[in-house]
């Protein structure tokens, strides 16, 4: 094992869409030494890799930012940071126009104007939107990117954040990085639940399976706030292939119907936890399966909806034409995804501030790691990679770079050299997450119990992941690409436990399907419209009750 | 969802190998490319699209529904052109001009 030790001004962690922005926007406004540290490859990292259809987070003519923010307040039933979802509004338009500029196609009618979809979306062609997006990154003469170094922990001390730990996963490298600031971006946390097709297509799911909550567990780890683990995301796709519903709906306007032809998406409501519960609901009910019916449209619909999908799920269209038949004739079956957890769709994640600083002193987060502020997707990320970049330019200018104890790196080399040797060890990686997956499925939660549990059931879970956490300490790497697979694993250990605690702690249901308590089916407003948050101390996972921080208000760390 | 390499066709210059966001595909000894973990393919299409040579195609999962199907692409300026190939040998071709938007 070769050991590297570097040093920055600041540190991004994941080159996804937050991270690349926020590198882009660092270069343009300062001198500052900027390290990315992506576990795969800028090029098609991250959410973005096959593709979007469209930016579903835009203000369109005749609409305001407050708007936005009241919309994503509506679909969270007010559990959302208002300060925090307007900062992001304020800035979404700009930052589309800035990837028009990178080379994005983005749909404009006779006078320049773009093309809206609905209140908030736009029409593009986002096949190649990540290396776009990359391309701008990779030309910016400040910004080093170590591709294949995967970020395990921070080093934090006083709660101030000096550094990172990673390993090279095909250099056989341990990293030591210094820096004066860091900004985590890794994404959200897939795989903690048992995948609807566990077997050989266990990976063709919503979320990236690659995005596995490293930068939600090393927070968790460092002592950092989190909030609302409780709201967790469940997608409506098209089934199997996993594929977006909403180019249907929005696109050809297609409705939910159950297997008797009726639409039931009004029994229920339209808010985005709704739409899966009444899909559960109606499957329950012996009314399944449910569809979104195409059954009717035009062929040159059907040629715009085939186009469409293998700009960013092609299995999709592969599935229609494999079927010999297109969505005109044939409804598009459709079932919930496994919880995710995923601060970009739901408002899970590190507990910021405006300017997207953590809790811990140097430590900014954007994107799908940031709490708060749910429905950012694409624009929002780069939006918040925008904010943080702006706030640590102007930190570092007020603080040094601290030095990484030497004890502190040998700690951590040992933990990587133990998995590395062949110890008594009973199991593989690859067992014990599946163990985790089932662990979650059955008791906290997942496809198997309709999404619901009650506190039992959570009590049990938690204790399986405690006993996971401690199998996991003797597995055995052979390379250092299984060794970011035993890391992977323990991140979502760690995660899960948080999702546990924060399921127990909200006594209501506010969200059908996304936390769906048994032991209290009833929304509680003078109790619960609050934040559920929580911080280890030593080794137990603490709930803290915050108030909501409403319109005009807007909330500052106070240490 | 998975990938085929087709090695008769791979040259070994290793794009799909550098571009997949889980690093799943290695180069062997034989200096030619081959997906070291196909359960946990994402499906994506990034390798699909990267290589030169159109060794990879991408196929569903019989999990999943899947005939047997392969689908690559060949890019063509600004035309990237998705061609299917059924078992029964039916090809189907779809041409996407990246200039253009959806329509959805």
């Amino acid at each position: 094992m070769k050991i590297e030790k570097l040093k920055t001004d600041i540190l991004i962690i994941g080159g996804g869409t937050a991270g690349c922005y926020a590198a882009l926007t660092i270069s343009e406004n300062s001198d500052a030494k900027v390290l990315i540290c992506e576990k795969a490859h800028i090029k098609r990292s991250g959410c973005l890799a096959a593709g979007v259809n469209a930016l579903n987070a835009y203000i369109v003519e005749g609409r305001v930012p407050q708007d936005y923010v009241d919309y994503a307040k509506k679909d969270a039933d007010g559990i959302v940071r208002e300060d925090l979802l307007l900062t992001m509004s304020e800035r979404l338009n700009a930052v589309t126009e800035r990837l028009e500029q990178l080379g994005l196609v983005i749909l404009k009618d006779e006078n320049g104007k773009y093309v809206a979809r609905g209140n908030r979306n736009l029409k593009i062609n986002g096949e190649n939107i990540k290396p776009i997006l990359a391309g701008a990154v990779e030309k910016l003469p400040n910004v080093t990117i170590l591709n294949r170094v995967n970020i395990t922990d921070y080093d934090v001390e006083n709660n101030r954040i000096k550094g990172a730990f990673g390993i090279g996963i095909e250099n056989d490298t341990f990293y030591s990085i210094e820096a004066n600031a860091v900004i985590v971006a890794t994404g959200g946390a897939a795989g903690l639940y048992k995948p609807n097709n566990p077997g050989f297509s266990r990976h063709k799911m919503w979320y990236p399976p690659f995005n596995t909550g490293a930068g939600y567990a090393m927070g968790i780890n460092a002592g950092a706030e989190m909030t609302t683990f409780e709201m967790r995301f469940i997608a409506l796709r098209c089934k199997d292939t996993i594929a977006p519903t909403g180019t249907l709906a929005q696109g050809v306007g297609a409705k939910q119907i159950n297997s008797l032809g009726e639409v039931y998406e009004t029994k229920y409501g339209i808010t985005t936890s709704e739409r899966v519960y009444g899909t559960v609901n109606e499957n329950q009910e012996g009314r399944g399966p449910c569809y979104l019916r195409t059954e009717g449209i035009t062929p040159e619909q059907d040629e715009s909806l085939i186009k469409a999908y293998l700009n960013m799920a092609p299995s999709q269209t592969l599935k229609w034409i494999e079927s010999g038949r297109m969505p005109s004739e044939q409804n598009v079956e459709i079932e919930g995804t496994e919880p995710y957890i995923v601060g970009g769709h739901t408002a899970s994640g590190y507990w910021v501030d405006t300017k997207r600083a953590t809790t811990v002193k140097g430590l900014y987060a954007a994107g799908d790691v940031a709490g708060g502020s749910p429905q950012k997707y694409v624009t929002g990320a780069l939006a918040e990679g925008e904010i943080a970049a702006y706030a640590v330019i102007d930190f570092i200018k007020d603080n040094e770079i601290q030095s990484i104890d030497e004890n502190k790196i040998n700690e951590k080399i040992s933990e990587v050299e133990k998995f590395l040797s062949k110890g008594d060890t009973r199991f593989t990686t690859e067992q014990l997450e599946e163990a985790m997956q089932t662990v979650m499925d059955s008791y906290a939660g997942g496809i198997k119990t309709n999404y619901r549990f009650n506190e039992k059931q959570l009590n049990i879970a938690d204790k399986k992941i405690v006993d996971l956490q401690k199998l996991s300490e003797s597995l055995h790497a052979e390379d250092f690409q299984e060794l970011m697979y035993i890391y992977e694993l323990r991140e979502r250990l760690t995660v899960c436990r948080s999702v546990i605690a924060h399921l127990k702690a909200r006594h209501e249901t506010r969200w059908h399907s996304f936390a769906e308590n048994l032991d209290y089916p009833e929304k509680d407003n003078e109790n619960f419209l609050k934040y559920v948050n929580s911080r280890l101390e030593n080794g137990e996972i603490k709930i803290i009750i915050r108030d909501l921080v409403e319109r005009g208000a807007a909330y500052e760390h106070s240490n | 969802m998975s990938i085929a390499i087709d090695k008769s066709k791979c040259i070994g210059c290793g794009k799909c190998h550098n571009v997949c966001p889980g690093t799943l595909i290695k180069i062997g000894e034989d200096k030619k490319a081959f997906i070291k973990y196909p359960k946990d393919c994402w499906g994506c299409t990034s390798c699909v699209k990267e290589c030169p040579v159109y060794a990879i195609r991408f196929y569903l999962g019989a999990d999943i529904g899947g005939m047997g199907s392969l689908v690559h692409t060949e890019k063509n300026g600004d035309i990237l052109k998705w061609i299917i190939e059924k078992q029964s040998g039916e090809i189907s071709e779809i041409d996407i001009n990246q200039k253009e938007s959806n329509k959805y």
